[in-house]
């Protein structure tokens, strides 16, 4: 069984972001993996363990853009393939699922294509069903757990997330399937693993190697700006006791028309 | 503006998202004469092609049919991409809700368009929309513009109003023909677990949060057979007790801060902030939460924000119209009564 993860690099999470010249800056904050692509590392992993084959990292950025790759190296991921091409600046989602699709195509036969809930970074959320709809495989986003995985019949059945609660589903292989933070908790990378990634080598591939025309975008983001501060006053209610404090909170609720 | 407008109803048998209308109500005002329409996907779902028309819409293209009973993603899709394209809609809108993201996805690979994603306002130039959106976790604003027709944009709950309904309105039904293979459709749904009642987080107007600080009770004795682990999620428990009696006389949601979700004092579903949920009620009461960046994250647009916390120097404060500094045991209790007594519940 083959299973491709993508993974993105993104600013860490507690970073302090401004735009400086219209450019989007992190300041000195560290370059992580995306978080959420965490999740679907340790599911391919653990349906690695559990059916054999083999799990692929698979993530598209700049050149020097190596953060998530090597963590899903050191995690357990058996290879990597890093796409990256200047010409590929810019991209959108469409486009970057029609990149990551050709690349899919070009690793080839995989079974399994896992991918994060969304990216940190841009909040979108919707590379999972733009890939599946590109390759033309069923897509099953938001996926929580996985039983009756056979790989060999090509089915398995997965919990997936809704506002009402979870629908549980059977799938057909191949698919391309989102996995959410409730699957589990990934797994802290090895000495031995971390040693083994900062060694491993793994193939770039542009446009021609991927032998597509760079994919035209339509979304563009002509602007980006800080948020104004909120200009919250903040009225500390005071007391002799708690209860006194929770009827003042009470009141403030209500005269304020908050309630 | 003269624009034809289709807007996607997102429903879970039949019961409507209420987002789905917040989207409609766009859809009505750039709408030129009798352009806005909806579009209904699923199975003895006629009604709510009535409620779309009271919510604005002058058309509703209705797809139903048995095998559109269970959401799935490619035969819904396949109608959404279907109608679009036979309409020639300018604009095809979706509430951001956990099947529209997919959905507005996938027609934009359909339609050879993109997306502009949880946009939480809507400006146009031109006859051009620019939408803004919140990246970076709300630390940052983008206005994104979608140079493709048609532009496909999701609305963030609550972002904008919800139109009022007019009974006595009404409009044409389009009968959307439907021709599906079961065996074609690589999806069956087996089951459910839907949860009981309860306020759902992104639709709620007012939301009672609570944090590690659950478990920190210095007068709870826990049954004595509870390992230290154990005895600290009893605890958790009865302050999560707190926050549902609060929750249940405001009709509020229930919140959690990641740290309480990890400790397993209740779960995954209630996280708010970056890996969590993104809310925007109206009032927001985070009890025992220091206020984390990537808790604030997610909470951060909430209208009021109401903090109560023992340690006055807690981050959350600095975002607080109102700050109760003291123990949420304390705090909690008087506070329900009082608020009984005062919205007479
Ligand atoms: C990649 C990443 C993603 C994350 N995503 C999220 C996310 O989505 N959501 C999220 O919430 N966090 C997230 N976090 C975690 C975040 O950094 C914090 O660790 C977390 O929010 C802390 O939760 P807390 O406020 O409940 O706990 P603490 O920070 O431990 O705060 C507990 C608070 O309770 C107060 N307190 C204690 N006892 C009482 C009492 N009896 N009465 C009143 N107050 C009391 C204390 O003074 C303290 O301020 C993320 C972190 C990372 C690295
Ligand atoms: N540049 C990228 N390279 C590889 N995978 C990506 C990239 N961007 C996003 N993804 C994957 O798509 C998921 C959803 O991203 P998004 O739709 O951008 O929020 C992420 O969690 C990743 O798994």
């Amino acid at each position: 069984m083959k299973i491709i993860v993508c993974v993105k690099q993104v600013p860490d999470t507690a970073a302090t972001m401004s735009v400086e010249g219209g450019e989007i800056s992190w300041g000195d904050a560290s370059l992580i993996i995306n978080p959420w692509d965490e999740y679907a590392l340790e599911a391919a992993l653990v349906l690695q363990a559990e059916h054999g084959g083999e799990v692929i990292a698979l993530g598209m950025g700049k050149e020097e853009e190596t953060e998530a790759i090597k963590h899903a190296l050191a995690m357990g991921a058996d290879e990597a393939v890093q796409i990256s091409d200047p010409q590929f600046a810019g991209a959108d989602a469409v486009a970057v699922a029609k990149i990551l699709a050709a690349a899919i195509e070009k690793i080839g036969s995989a079974d399994l294509v896992l991918m994060g809930q969304e990216s940190v970074d841009s909040q979108s959320g919707i590379l999972t069903s733009q890939v599946g709809r590109a390759l033309g495989w069923p897509i099953y986003p938001l996926v929580s757990a996985f039983s009756e995985f056979d790989p060999d019949g090509g089915s398995f059945q997965v919990r997936r997330a809704m506002e009402e609660g979870k629908q549980i589903v059977n799938g057909k292989l191949p698919a391309v399937i989102s996995v959410t933070k409730d699957y589990g908790e990934p797994r802290y990378p090895s000495f031995m693993g971390i040693r083994k990634a900062s060694r491993a080598t793994y193939p770039t591939w542009g446009a021609d190697d991927l032998g597509i025309d760079p994919p035209t975008s339509v979304v563009s983001w002509p602007e980006v700006q800080e948020p104004l501060e909120r200009e919250v006053v903040t009225e500390i209610i005071e007391g002799e006791t708690p209860q006194e404090k929770a009827e003042k909170l009470a009141e403030k609720l209500i005269e304020e028309k908050v309630l | 503006m003269n624009k034809k407008t289709l807007t996607y109803i997102d429903h879970f048998h039949g019961n409507v998202q209420p987002a789905s209308w917040e989207a409609l109500g766009l859809g009505a005002k750039y709408a030129g004469e009798g352009g806005c329409a909806a579009l209904v996907i699923g199975e003895g779902v006629q009604e709510l092609a009535a409620q779309a028309f009271q919510h604005g819409a002058d058309q509703v293209f209705l797809a139903d049919h048995p095998e559109l009973k269970d959401f799935r993603f490619e035969p819904f899709a396949d109608l959404i991409s279907k109608v679009a394209r036979e309409y020639e809609a300018d604009v095809l809108l979706f509430p951001t809700t956990t099947r529209c993201r997919s959905l507005a996805g996938m027609a934009a690979v359909d339609l050879e368009t993109g997306v502009l994603v949880d946009v939480t306002d809507l400006e146009t130039s031109n006859g051009d929309f620019i939408a803004t959106r919140p990246i970076y976790a709300g630390k940052l604003l983008a206005k994104v513009t979608c140079d493709a027709k048609p532009q496909i944009i999701t609305t963030r709950p609550r972002a904008f109003s919800t139109p009022e309904p007019d009974p006595g309105r009404s409009g044409e039904i389009i009968e959307v023909s439907v021709d599906l293979d079961p065996e074609q459709i690589p999806t069956t749904v087996v089951d459910y677990a839907t949860r009981e009642g309860g306020v759902s987080l992104t639709e709620a107007g007012v939301i009672v949060s609570g944090g590690r600080g659950t478990s920190n009770s210095a007068d709870l004795e826990p049954p004595g057979d509870l390992d230290e682990e154990e005895a600290e999620i009893w605890k958790a428990h009865q302050g999560f007790e707190l926050i549902q009696e609060l929750a249940d006389v405001l009709g509020a949601a229930v919140g959690a801060s990641r740290a309480a979700v990890d400790a397993d004092y209740i779960p995954y579903e209630h996280q708010v902030g970056q890996t969590g949920k993104v809310v925007s009620p109206d009032l927001y009461i985070a009890c025992g939460i220091s206020g984390a960046i990537q808790h604030l994250a997610g909470m951060r647009t909430s209208k009021t924000i109401v903090a109560i916390n023992k340690d006055p120097d807690a981050p959350i404060f600095n975002l607080a119209r109102f700050g109760v500094v003291g123990d949420l045991y304390d705090i909690l209790p008087p506070l329900i009564e009082n608020l009984k007594q005062k919205l007479d519940k």
